[in-house]
Parts: structure tokens; sequence; C-alpha cells
């Protein structure tokens, strides 16, 4: 949609960028150029997917987050986490000490989010029943692939399991479930912790549906900080029990984790993680290269959801905490609940998307075939004058890159290097007017930088 | 605007660039989801029809303003009968090309289904050339 606002939770924080280029190179929609020295980001094309954040040397590209203290403006609040949280924790520091914690801090009611899991579970069956001739079905959990394929792969959209978030199930049960305990709904703050900065795009902005059912999100690094802290103050106390711990099915502890999804489903199931993996196969399965497949469950992060942006534990050590919590509960026999039976009925209407999932190509280079036609006629030809090496000195990712903002009027031939060095020697321009050019991209410190280090 | 492409004979896994690239040309050009993905099943399945068959080949791809034009042009054994390799399941393929899961003689009825025009020459121990057209 032209002209659409997207939110973004991430943000580049200008003071700290220096314009390395780094988060320019690996974003997988080449949303990011250098312009004076900073990174600029095309908020159209940017689909959430954090690649960047990993990618930046400085920290300067943050997830902004809400202040923790609105939790205050509810009465009653509940916050929602992901078994995510859980991995984040050295062994020491049990599940019963977490839930109490979140208790202290404010919240009346705390709920493992993935227990919304196995009524998506049912559900995306259901759907699959119903929809046969939609296959194959690609899962919705993840945020960023939903707006990957918004604005790379439109034809696939179809694909793409029309189900609420995980998140938003698990939301819309809580906020039930509380007002038919009496409690006035404008009373109740349903809060997210957050592992990456595509839920927080998917709260604020939702695909697919007007508003989402989470008031707010808090970001998992700075939750992660804080129940540590109330730990370490709180050490000599004994923990209070709190009446909501309950435990999950192994399949729901899995759910986030790869391969956690797929396994809930029959047929043919392919389970892809990190996003340029993701691409690969979206390439293929829109060349119709792939064999019949049921299910794809993709998601934006290296090892998925553990391997989220905001964690603060190393991926492979989360798995591996959540794998331990699994064979505890399967060796004590722990009882375990996730199809919410009594809300059933009113959940299944609740969680289907009911909006469109639009198209938003980042592909086109117009509107009209023609006049597109005549502009890839023109890169191609600019394309011919490049060097081809994708040095990123011009300020974009690659030379068609490049030549693609040229023709679309975002960018000057002449940023080129290789373009500056044959125009200054033909004397079509001066050496000054080709640092200018430079400055411009790269901004004045990088030039008298240099200049300083020779004096 | 032009695009060729070279074909190897038994190269299965090289099969498909072609189309992979057009494609995305195609959707720089804002041409439908649903013409673009005529257009990849016909040029696959023809550059398969040449690995599959032939010696060598060569495609030529022209988009024109209002129509996509793709000529496959191979040194090979030629088809002896052409109406009857355009039945579905009719297939000279070899058991070798059979064993990768190509060759069920789908390849030129699939390519008729996707084209607005479809020619076929062929000259026994010279070659095929395969002309298809989608307007755009």
């Amino acid at each position: 949609m032209e002209g659409e606002a997207f939110y973004h939770a991430l943000k580049i924080t200008e003071a700290a960028c220096t314009g390395c280029t780094h988060c320019m190179h690996v974003c997988p929609t080449s949303a990011l150029r250098i312009r004076n020295g900073k990174a600029v980001l095309n908020e159209a094309a940017c689909i959430d997917c954090g690649v960047c954040l990993k990618s930046c040397p400085q920290r300067a590209i943050i997830v902004e987050q809400d202040d923790f203290n609105k939790i205050f403006q509810f009465k009653y609040r509940v916050i929602l986490i992901p078994t995510v949280l859980m991995g984040q924790f050295p062994e020491e520091v049990t599940e019963e000490q977490i839930f109490s914690e979140l208790h202290n801090m404010g919240f009346h009611y705390v709920m493992e989010v993935d227990k919304a899991t196995g009524i998506i579970a049912d559900e995306t069956r259901e759907y699959m029943k119903k929809n046969a001739h939609l296959k194959p079905f690609i899962s919705s959990s993840c945020p960023a692939i939903v707006r990957l394929i918004q604005v790379r792969f439109p034809s696939l959209i179809k694909h793409i399991i029309r189900l609420k978030q995980v998140m938003d199930t698990a939301a819309i049960y809580a906020r039930k479930k509380f007002i038919d305990q009496g409690i006035p709904e404008a009373d109740i703050g349903v809060f997210f912790v957050t592992q990456c900065a595509a839920k927080i795009a998917a709260i604020k902005s939702p695909v697919g549906e007007d508003r989402s059912s989470v008031d707010g999100v808090v970001n998992m690094d700075f939750m992660y900080n804080k129940i540590l802290l109330a730990l370490k103050k709180n050490k000599d106390k004994a923990v209070v029990p709190v009446p909501e711990q309950y435990h999950l099915p192994p399949e729901s502890i899995n759910w986030t984790l790869t391969g956690g999804e797929a396994s809930h489903y029959d047929g043919r199931c392919l389970c892809i993680d990190e996003i340029h993996n993701v691409i690969e196969i979206l390439e293929k399965l829109e060349n119709d290269e792939l064999p019949e497949i049921d299910f794809l469950e993709l998601r934006a992060c290296d090892h998925s959801c553990a391997g989220g942006v905001l964690t603060a534990n190393n991926r492979f050590l989360t798995i591996e905490r959540l794998h331990k919590r699994i064979d505890i509960y399967r060796k004590n026999n722990y009882v375990t609940v996730n199809k919410m039976p009594l809300y059933r009925d009113f959940l299944h209407d609740q969680i289907q998307l009911t909006g469109e999932i639009h198209p938003r190509s980042i592909e086109k280079l117009d509107e009209n075939r023609l006049v597109a036609m005549e502009k890839m006629q023109k890169i191609t030809r600019i394309l011919e004058v490049l060097p081809r090496i994708d040095c990123g000195a011009c300020g974009a990712p690659s030379c068609e890159a490049l030549a693609k903002d040229i023709v679309q009027g975002k960018a000057k031939l002449d940023q080129c290097i290789f373009r500056q060095k044959i125009l200054t020697e033909n004397g079509q321009i001066t050496p000054k007017e080709s640092t200018e050019l430079l400055a411009k991209i790269w901004g004045k410190d990088k030039l008298n930088k240099n200049k300083k280090d020779k004096e | 605007m032009e695009f060729n492409y070279t074909i190897e004979r038994g190269n299965f896994s090289g099969a498909g660039v072609a189309s992979s690239n057009i494609k995305k040309v195609l959707k720089q050009l804002n041409v439908d989801n649903a013409l673009i993905k005529r257009v990849v099943i016909a040029l696959y399945e023809a550059e398969i029809n040449v690995v599959a068959h032939a010696w060598e080949g060569q495609i030529h791809v022209r988009i024109k303003p209002h129509a996509i034009e793709m000529v496959i042009a191979d040194k090979g054994p030629g088809i002896p009968d052409i109406d009857r390799a355009m039945q579905e399941g009719y297939s000279t393929a070899s058991p070798e090309v059979r064993a990768m899961g190509f060759g069920a003689g789908m390849g030129l009825p699939n390519i008729r289904k996707n084209c607005d025009e479809l020619n076929i020459e062929s000259k026994i121990n010279v070659g095929t050339t395969v002309t298809m057209i989608i307007h755009l």
C-alpha cells in the first residue's frame, strides 16, 4: 500500500552510528543506505528481522520499547512470557523464582505465552484441512517472515496461514478469563516479553488484523536484567509461591525452537531458520522447484526464537536449558494443559485473521509496466559503467542497488568512487568536488580525520 | 530487453537459472504473479528438455512491451514425431533421466498449457527450436 506508515521498533542511534556499512551489507531487503555518514532506513522495505542490529559493531541499532511504568496505567496486569525467557537463565535460577519475581514487579498474573500453542496447533490443523488448495502452508508465527513475503514474495501471500499470533491468542485468552472473573476490561493490561523486534512490530502495526490484543511490550534483555537484579536483592528471602504456576507440555516448550511447530503436523514439513536460508527456499517455492510440501515453518532468526535479537543468553545454551526443562517435566510426569478447553469456541472465533495481508512489493520499479521497462533498460545501461564490485563506497549495498536508486531519483551516478576517478582524470570535476561528493555520503568528519592524521 | 543463457547437457542441477533470472526481472516490471508463474514453468520445462535430450542449447529471451518471447534452440537428436511428443505421458527420456525424476512426458504438454503461442521446429540429428510467446 502506497504511503502507508510502518512501525519499526528498530531504531538507528545517530550519535552512535559511524556509517561502517555492516548493516547495509547484510540487510535481506536492501533497506539501508549511508547518507551523511549515518545509516538511513527505508521504512517501507524494513521487515524488522533485526539482522542489522546483530551485525552492528557500534551497538548503534537499538530496539525501542515501551516505558516499563506503562504497566501501572492498568489496575490488573498480565505478563506473557515466552519459554525462551526461561532459557536465558542459568540452571540455578528456578522457574518458581522467575514467576515470583514477576509478581514482585507488579504483575498479577504470569502466563507462559506458549500455553496457547495447543489451540493454535489444533486450529492450524483445521485450517489446513479446510483450505487444502492453498498448500504449501506457511506458518504465520514469525512476523518478520510475514513481512518478508509481503515485500519480496507477494505471490506467496495466499499460502500464509490466516491465524493470529500465539501471543495474541494468549492475550485474548487471559483478558477473557479476567473479564469473566468480574474485572472490568479497561482495567486489564496485557504485556508481552519479546525476544525480537518483529514481535513488537506485530503488536504496534499488526498485519491482517486491526489491532493486537497485546497492550505493550517489555524487551527480553531488559526483563532478564530486571529479574537477575531482583533475584540478587532477594536472595536471602524465601520464594513466595504464586498460584498460577503450571507446567507446559514438552511440545509447547519446544514450539519456538526450530522444528517445534512443524512437529505438530502430518505430511511433509520443512523447518527453516535464518532469514537468508528462508529467502533461498521461498525463491524455490516461487519458481515451483520444490517437491510437494505440506507445511513450511519459517523463522527469521538463526536457531529460531532462541536466536532472537533481544535475547541475553547464547542461543545454544538457551536451547540446552529448554531441552533439560522438557526432560525434567517428562521424568516427573508433570500434568500439563495447553488446550484452554473452556474457551475453545470463543478462541476459535477470535483468532481468525479478518483483514487482508497486503502485498507491498519493493521489487517493482514502477506500477506501470512500460515505465518499469524503461527504468530497467536504464538500470542495465548504468550497470555497464559501474565497476560491479559492490564495495558500498557510494552508500548503497551493491552496484545494482545504486543503479536502481539512480533511476528512482534517490542517488546520482557520481556517487560511485570509480566514476569520480574517471571524471577527475578527464577534468570533468575537480579533486575538491570529488571530495565534496564523498562528504555527502560519508560526512565531513571522516574526510577531516584523514587530514588530521597527516598533520 | 534481451537475455541469453547457455544450457549444458545433463546438468539438471544447473537448470532453472534462466527461469529464476527472468522471474526476478518480471517481478521488477510489476508483471502479474500468475503470468510470471506461466513464464517460469514454460521456460523451466523447456530448459529441462534440452538438458535431458539434447547436446547443447541456447535460450534467448526478449521482453517486449506486450509480450515475452522465449526461443530455446538446441543441437540434438531432434523430435521425430512432434504430435506424439505433445501428448501427456509420452516420453523418450532415457532410464538415467527418469531415475533422476524427470522424463514423465509432461514437459511439452505443460509448455503448451502455459504459452499463448508455441512453435516447434525440429530436424532429426540436427536439433530443435522451440519458440514460446506469452502475452503481457
